[in-house]
């Protein structure tokens, strides 16, 4: 398939299939199939170390695949030929510890690579991460450095920076982890308001209430494969798979430990 | 011995101050006084040094300095990007370089380079200014190489992840979110750097320069042979040093504890 035109990658959509990653001799991912249709919101469950967040990384190529093929809205992701800087303006992502630029204001935070990638006009540039900062509720920050930026401040300014490049696919990798816990609603509700305004979304989460409430579908992954996946509301609320039942059940309710004395 | 912890600490302390005061008297005593003053503080004898010494040999070695450092700073940053590189051979080159001009003495460079280039290049002109330049600009870049390759290496990954992922090309990343961030770490360190560059200079009078090209320590030595005032011209040219290093290591402090109250 040839790289489209950026005019026609609008509501991109994620196909994968045999997807394999290894570091050395670790296979991390062993043959991934999963794709996001145009509009549809699909969260990654699963414990730590079960290859979601490499999943998600593989998808704007931050990781490069050993096998299997990736294609985003178009473009051939695993195609060594593609222009992955092309691929990636229309492809946001939000990271666990936000990694803002602690140099730049939280305005240039959010204009710098519409300048410098984009080659918008200052005036448009300005006038767009106003308008997304306006949309995390955070406009009147913007002339503050990020390191005077709460937590969670900072991760709705990554979520800002990252619509401020009109992005057709949004990936979160565990957008709430490494915040404090009062601070994981706000965040939450921007995603909710993306994913209603809809957003193209693919997150890496433990948050089950948010993948229950607000994804069309759920992956639940363990050890490098995809263990069950479906509709949100079956994978969590009615799960099939023994080692999704266990994990839910330990997310779920925390104070659940198999000692037998309950 | 039964003494308290403050008890010892006290005795302790008056021990330190004792054996100060008894080296410093038995250094003083045993001095020779009036040689002393005559050969190390004969400030009356150093007028002829001014003006030249300031409006020349100031003049001199901060334009040493500065044109070593940038030469340095320049070649630092090709070799810190080499090093850093994926591609081997650059690897070994930079890692080659940087041990070779770390191990070498400075005079040694100079003095190779001041009577080597001339002959391997016979055709070129090789102004005083520029083998000082090239000379202590080639060692200076070895230990600049490696500041500012641990500067970019500080910078967290997920700088440059971030930038990838908005779409921008390596170099832009480098460019712009890198080594911004690189610059304010190694600022404190490349100050440093400037203030050794400084006082290397002093070895440029080896090459054997001429009056208008004189710097600080040349006006050192031929005030030792011309006004009789001992080796006051070296204190004094000394001085002048001072005025340079000292509010430099001030600025590198303040630095330093500026970016040690911490971004992020």
């Amino acid at each position: 398939m040839n790289a489209a035109p950026t005019s026609e990658f609008k509501a991109a959509g994620v196909e994968i299939s045999g997807l394999q990653k290894s570091y050395g001799s670790v296979k991390v991912l062993k043959g991934i199939d999963l794709n996001v249709k145009p509009g549809e919101v699909v969260c990654l469950i699963g414990p730590s170390g079960s290859g979601k967040s490499t999943l998600l990384r593989c998808v704007n190529l931050l990781e490069q695949p050993n096998g299997g093929t990736i294609n985003v809205g178009g473009f051939e992701a695993t195609d060594p030929d593609v222009d992955i800087d092309k691929m990636r303006r229309k492809v946001g992502m939000v990271f666990q510890q936000f990694n803002l630029f602690p140099h730049l204001t939280v305005l240039e935070n959010c204009t710098v690579a519409q300048l410098k990638v984009l080659k918008r006009k200052k005036s448009d540039a300005d006038a767009k991460a106003l308008e997304n900062l306006e949309k995390v509720g955070l406009g009147h920050l913007a002339t503050r450095y990020p390191s005077e930026l709460s937590g969670g401040q900072q991760q709705r300014v990554a979520i800002a920076r990252a619509l401020s490049m009109d992005p057709s696919l949004m990936l979160f990798d565990e957008p709430t982890s490494a915040l404090d816990p009062e601070t994981v609603g706000d965040v939450l509700s921007i995603m909710r308001n993306l994913a209603k305004d809809g957003m193209t979304m693919l997150v890496v989460t433990h948050e089950m209430a948010f993948a229950r409430d607000v994804a069309d579908r759920v992956f639940f992954m363990d050890g490098g494969v995809v263990v069950e996946s479906g509709p949100a509301a079956e994978v969590i609320g009615n799960p099939q798979q023994p080692r999704t039942k266990d994990f839910l059940s330990r997310v779920l309710d925390p104070t659940h430990v198999d000692i037998g004395n309950d | 011995m039964a003494m308290t912890a403050r008890e010892r600490a006290r005795v302790s302390k008056i021990a330190q101050i004792a054996i100060f005061i008894i080296v410093v008297a038995i250094l003083l005593i045993s001095m020779n006084w009036p040689k002393v003053l005559d050969s190390f503080f004969a400030f009356d004898k150093i007028g002829p040094m001014f003006p030249d010494l300031l409006i020349v040999g100031l003049k001199n070695t901060i334009f040493y300095t500065a044109i070593s450092f940038a030469f340095g700073l320049t070649l630092g940053l090709i070799l810190a990007l080499m090093k850093m590189a994926s591609f081997g051979p650059y690897r070994w080159f930079a890692t080659g370089y940087i041990e070779f001009f770390r191990g070498v003495p400075a005079l040694l460079v100079l003095l190779a380079l001041g009577y080597g280039l001339p002959s391997a290049f016979p055709e070129a002109k090789w102004p005083y200014a520029v083998v000082v330049m090239v000379s202590l600009g080639l060692v200076a870049a070895a230990y600049i190489a490696e500041t500012l390759r641990a500067g970019l290496q500080a910078v967290p990954k997920g700088q440059t992840e971030a930038a990838r992922s908005l779409g921008m090309p390596a170099w832009r990343a480098m460019v712009t979110i890198v080594i911004p961030q690189a610059f304010r770490i190694v600022l404190p360190p490349l100050t440093n750097e400037i203030i050794l560059l400084t006082k290397d200079t002093s070895l440029a009078f080896i090459l054997g320069s001429v009056a208008g090209q004189y710097e600080l320590t040349k006006f050192g030595r031929d005030g030792i042979t011309s006004l009789g005032a001992g080796i006051t011209p070296l204190v004094v040219a000394g001085a002048v040093y001072l005025v340079i290093t000292v509010p430099l290591s001030l600025l590198t402090r303040r630095m330093e504890s500026k970016t040690g109250r911490g971004k992020r």
